[in-house]
């Protein structure tokens, strides 16, 4: 039985195994998404909807494609993965192509690739890999935590001077929930955040005007309200305006007239809560909650050696959640705009490859979930 | 094995405290849409609507001023703009070219109109050329193909076919100064392009001239562009304001002074009502109306004829013998002298040290009341005035309207001065002279009235002594003015006087008789030193008045009334340094009266 278990499954028993609830509940969230975009055009599926849905749809391809591999490959794949992905943010920081007024893509032609968005699962694939072959007493040991502190060090030195503050920050606390899983001490991390208090200062002068501008009008709008703190004040108009129930499908004033900044990409919640309210913001939140209950539910669930796995899911996860707690905090207000999208529902196409992309290796997972990883 | 257990067991143990951050961290955001969505709702609903909304104030069309008869003194005449839509045209500069032969536009025009296209979003309407004529407007609808993006827009400016005529009653409209901004939070002032009163009636008026606002309330989108008409309300005309005045009789009256300087005002004298308002030379109003060049203001400024005063209500003049009628009949009234009773005139009078000449030297011999009138013997008044006094003469000048200020809804009024010892105590702080007493009795010293005074005080003589109020605004039912008390008979032997004036042998201004059969007038004489003739300016041989320079001459005045068996016209004319009232004032008055009679107004 026990040799049983540890067999491999053929392909249709991995189809079935898959969990079909996570996959519905990404499919409500991207037709909600692509409807937000209709609207958003003024009740047109161009230029947004009709893309972004052929864009899921062929994340969801991808997504099926990777659930149904098994799980050995992204552990074969994590270091030189990990390694390509650095090589591409080089090649974006020394000539990457120009756009929203700093450097992250690399044109492909048919599309812009963000390296950034492939390093959030390399670094996580890595991370667990490292984790995952080192016993508890060396992580507990300032020795241990030099190759990984090195390992999310470079990547994030890198995106930060994109410059592209909200990715490195992200990809920074992915890494710290990990460091956290691993079992490395508490003190360590107030140890740690003491050190980045003392160097809060030092890092400000570093920073860009742009960025010194967005953390202040961050802190106060009012200060700014024609130029940085318009786009704040105006989302929480969007926001506020919809009450309840919202003004209704395709009758948001605040969007349709142009009053919100990019009101399909990063400010798309505002968008939706303006015509359908609390109530339709609130089961935004609730499907996430459940999108995200599953992937600690996967994470529990999959066989107890495979701890590479357990953590591989648990990055992506919180990887995952991180983008829909920046994003709906910075356009409500209670962060500062970092530029972060909404994944599934706002626009561009490399946040869907990479997040349909990251809940196929958790699938693949979760498919094998009764036997160990053979490395 | 145990080592690994270990290792599981702080992973699980700490997912599931991350676990409940996330949970916890999505709570904190449902409460924030709480906060924004529900506790702040209805803050952020009008936030957005205001956001969307945005209004425009509708101007009412300003109401007219209309003569009596209805002919209309101020309107709004419909005026024609071109302008251009820059974004519906993709080669302005072809544009221009094409435009520039049609409308006369100059290098200057075209380089302001790049200026303006270059200042505004795309889609604001540039002004190409203000105040089209009929042959522009229709050329550019015939060509309208040829030049997309060019409107015609249809707006109003306020006219003044009348010109100079009625420029001192009525005043302009002009653009809303700071000063008018502080003194009304009307909204219609923060309107661009309004007009508002800036004097005479249109400024007295204005409230009820302007009317109420309209406003347009229309969606807009982040730029500013006008997305859908939501609501229009229309505003309230202002009300038309209907003078007493007489156009023809104005326009008459005006025209009569040629080129002289100087007012006139005729009065109905049953009623009070102003029937012409003169002061000439005047301005024209129209040029004020956007603003008045530099050069026309400067124009006016310095024109020694003062055609921005309203001389019949500003000026203040002394009424020489015109006073003799109020001294007269403060004499009869007091009963110091008898209609029959006489004095001498022998050409001067003796008064301590002073003596007094009458302006005819030679004398008048025994006169009464009548005859003084009549020749406008100057020592008949000193010796009446002295007789009367001078509180008894200041009475019935206050009495007959002297000295008073009245509510005709005209700003820049002079009160004029009727002396008394009272008077001259607190002004001049010293006691009142007899000496004085006689010069006023000849309407010289410190008496002063203006044309309006004085026309007020003849309507009431003539008039059978009812207390007029002149008026510039017409009304169904005129108020029934008070009774005067003045004896009638002391009022009759006045205009007996008035009456051999012009009509009795060797009377003052028999020149001035009216050309028309069966109708006759009564009037005065008045002629005002300026300045007196200096012995210098003697030796330099400068004897008579018109020797002086224009500026020294003497004022000319003349009242009258017509008709004399029943009056219905008074009317008072000023000629500054006319020299004579019955040379120059009294022809000007007489061919008023009869352009009056001949109207027949009603």
């Amino acid at each position: 039985m026990l040799l049983n278990q540890n067999q491999e499954l053929t392909l249709k028993e991995r189809f079935l195994n898959l969990n079909f609830t996570f996959i519905a509940i990404i499919i409500i969230l991207a037709f909600i998404g692509c409807l937000t975009l209709y609207s958003v055009a003024g009740g047109n599926i161009h230029p947004w909807a009709l893309n972004q849905g052929i864009r899921f749809l062929v994340g969801l391809v991808i997504m099926l494609g990777m659930a149904l591999m098994p799980p050995e490959i992204y552990y074969k794949v994590a270091t030189p993965f990990y390694i390509f992905t650095l090589i591409l943010l080089i090649i974006v920081n020394v000539a990457g192509h120009i756009g929203m007024g700093a450097q992250r893509w690399i044109n492909l032609g048919f599309f812009n690739l963000q390296p950034s968005e492939l390093m959030k699962i390399a670094i996580v694939l890595e991370l667990a890999k490292y984790f995952s072959n080192v016993p508890l007493e060396n992580i507990r040991t300032i020795k241990g935590l030099i190759i990984p502190a090195i390992l999310v060090a470079i990547p994030v030195a890198l995106i930060i001077t994109q410059p592209d503050l909200g990715t490195s920050l992200m990809l920074l606390f992915c890494a710290l929930a990990l460091f956290y899983l691993a079992g490395v001490q508490w003190w360590k991390f107030v140890l740690g955040f003491g050190a980045v208090a003392a160097a809060t200062p030092l890092l400000w002068h570093f920073l860009h005007d742009y960025q010194k501008n967005r953390i202040l009008t961050f802190l106060d709008p009012e200060r700014d309200p024609l130029n940085a703190g318009y786009h704040i004040i105006q989302a929480k108009i969007a926001l506020g305006s919809g009450g309840i129930f919202g003004k209704g499908f395709l009758s948001g004033t605040q969007s349709h007239l142009n009053f919100l900044p990019e009101p399909h990409t990063d400010f798309i919640f505002t968008t939706f809560s303006e015509e359908f309210g609390i109530l339709g913001g609130t089961i935004i939140l609730f499907l996430n909650l459940i999108l995200i209950t599953y992937g600690y539910w996967f994470a529990f669930r999959i066989h107890n050696n495979n701890y590479f796995g357990k953590m591989v899911i648990l990055g992506l996860n919180t990887n995952y959640f991180l983008y829909v707690f920046i994003n709906i905090a910075m356009v409500t207000g209670l962060l500062p705009v970092v530029g972060i999208p909404l994944p599934l529902i706002s626009y561009g196409g490399t946040v869907i490859l990479s997040v349909m992309s990251s809940f196929g290796i958790m699938l693949s997972f979760y498919v094998n979930r009764d036997r160990e990883l053979k490395k | 094995m145990k080592k690994s257990n270990n290792k599981l067991r702080i992973f699980l143990k700490r997912a599931l405290f991350i676990f409940s951050i996330n949970i916890l961290l999505l709570f904190i955001l449902v409460g924030r849409l709480y906060y924004l969505q529900i506790y702040q709702g209805k803050k952020y609903a009008l936030l957005a609507d205001s956001n969307r909304m945005s209004k425009r104030l509708l101007v009412p069309p300003r109401g007219t001023i209309n003569d009596r008869n209805g002919t209309e003194l101020a309107l709004n005449v419909q005026n024609f703009q071109a302008m251009l839509i820059p974004e519906q045209n993709h080669d302005i500069d072809k544009l221009l070219k094409d435009l520039t032969p049609l409308l006369q536009l100059s290098q200057d025009d075209i380089a302001h109109i790049k200026k303006d296209i270059a200042r505004h979003k795309r889609y604001v309407p540039v002004s190409i050329k203000d105040n089209l004529s009929w042959e522009e407007v229709a050329t550019l609808m015939i060509n309208n193909a040829r030049f997309p993006g060019l409107i015609i827009d249809e707006g109003v400016v306020r006219s003044y076919p009348y010109k100079h005529y009625t420029a001192h009653p009525l005043g302009y409209v002009g653009a809303v100064s700071e000063a008018d901004l502080q003194k009304s939070d009307a909204p219609l002032l923060q309107v661009p392009g309004f007009k508002i009163g800036k004097i005479g009636f249109e400024k007295t008026y204005d409230e009820k001239l302007r009317g109420h606002e309209g406003s347009l309330t229309y969606e807009v989108n982040a730029y500013g562009r006008i997305m859908q008409e939501i609501e229009k309300k229309e505003g309230q005309k202002g009300q038309d304001l209907d003078l007493t005045l007489d156009i023809r009789l104005q326009q008459f009256a005006y025209d009569a002074f040629g080129k002289e300087s100087g007012a006139a005002v005729v009065l109905d004298v049953h009623t009070g009502e102003i029937l012409a308002f003169v002061s000439v030379p005047s301005y024209d109003p129209n040029l004020f109306v956007d603003g008045i060049s530099i050069n026309n203001w400067n124009a006016l400024l310095n024109d020694e004829k003062t055609p921005m005063t309203d001389k019949a209500i500003s000026g203040q003049y002394s009424p020489g013998s015109t006073f003799k009628i109020a001294v007269a009949l403060a004499a009869l009234e007091a009963g110091v002298i008898k209609p029959k009773s006489t004095f001498f005139c022998s050409g001067r009078m003796k008064l301590g040290k002073h003596l007094f000449h009458c302006w005819k030297h030679s004398g008048h011999g025994h006169l009464n009341v009548v005859q003084a009138i009549k020749h406008s013997c100057d020592i008949f008044f000193y010796e009446t005035a002295l007789k009367t006094g001078i509180e008894k003469i200041a009475d019935m000048s206050h009495k007959l309207g002297l000295g008073e200020i009245y509510d005709i809804g005209l700003e820049n009024q002079k009160a004029g001065v009727i002396p008394n010892a009272q008077w001259k105590q607190k002004k001049l702080k010293q006691p009142w002279q007899k000496g004085e007493t006689v010069i006023a009795g000849i309407g010289q010293g410190y008496v002063l009235v203006t044309p309006l005074q004085l026309v007020t005080m003849l309507s009431r003589v003539v008039n059978g002594g009812y207390e007029i109020i002149p008026t510039f605004i017409k009304q169904e039912n005129p108020p029934q003015p008070k009774k005067l008390n003045i004896k009638k008979e002391n009022l009759d032997i006045v205009k007996q006087g008035m009456f051999e004036v012009v009509n009795g042998i060797g009377g003052t201004a028999t020149s001035a008789r009216l050309k028309l059969k069966n109708v006759k007038m009564g009037g005065k004489t008045g002629t005002t030193q300026v300045r007196r003739i200096s012995l210098k300016e003697r030796a330099q041989g400068i004897k008579r008045d018109e020797d002086l320079p224009w500026k020294f001459r003497n004022h000319a005045w003349f009242m009258a009334y017509a008709p004399h068996d029943n009056p219905k016209y008074a009317v008072a004319v000023i000629v500054e340094h006319g020299r004579s009232g019955s040379g120059v004032a009294a022809p000007i008055a007489s061919k008023i009266l009869e352009e009056a009679i001949k109207l027949d107004i009603r």
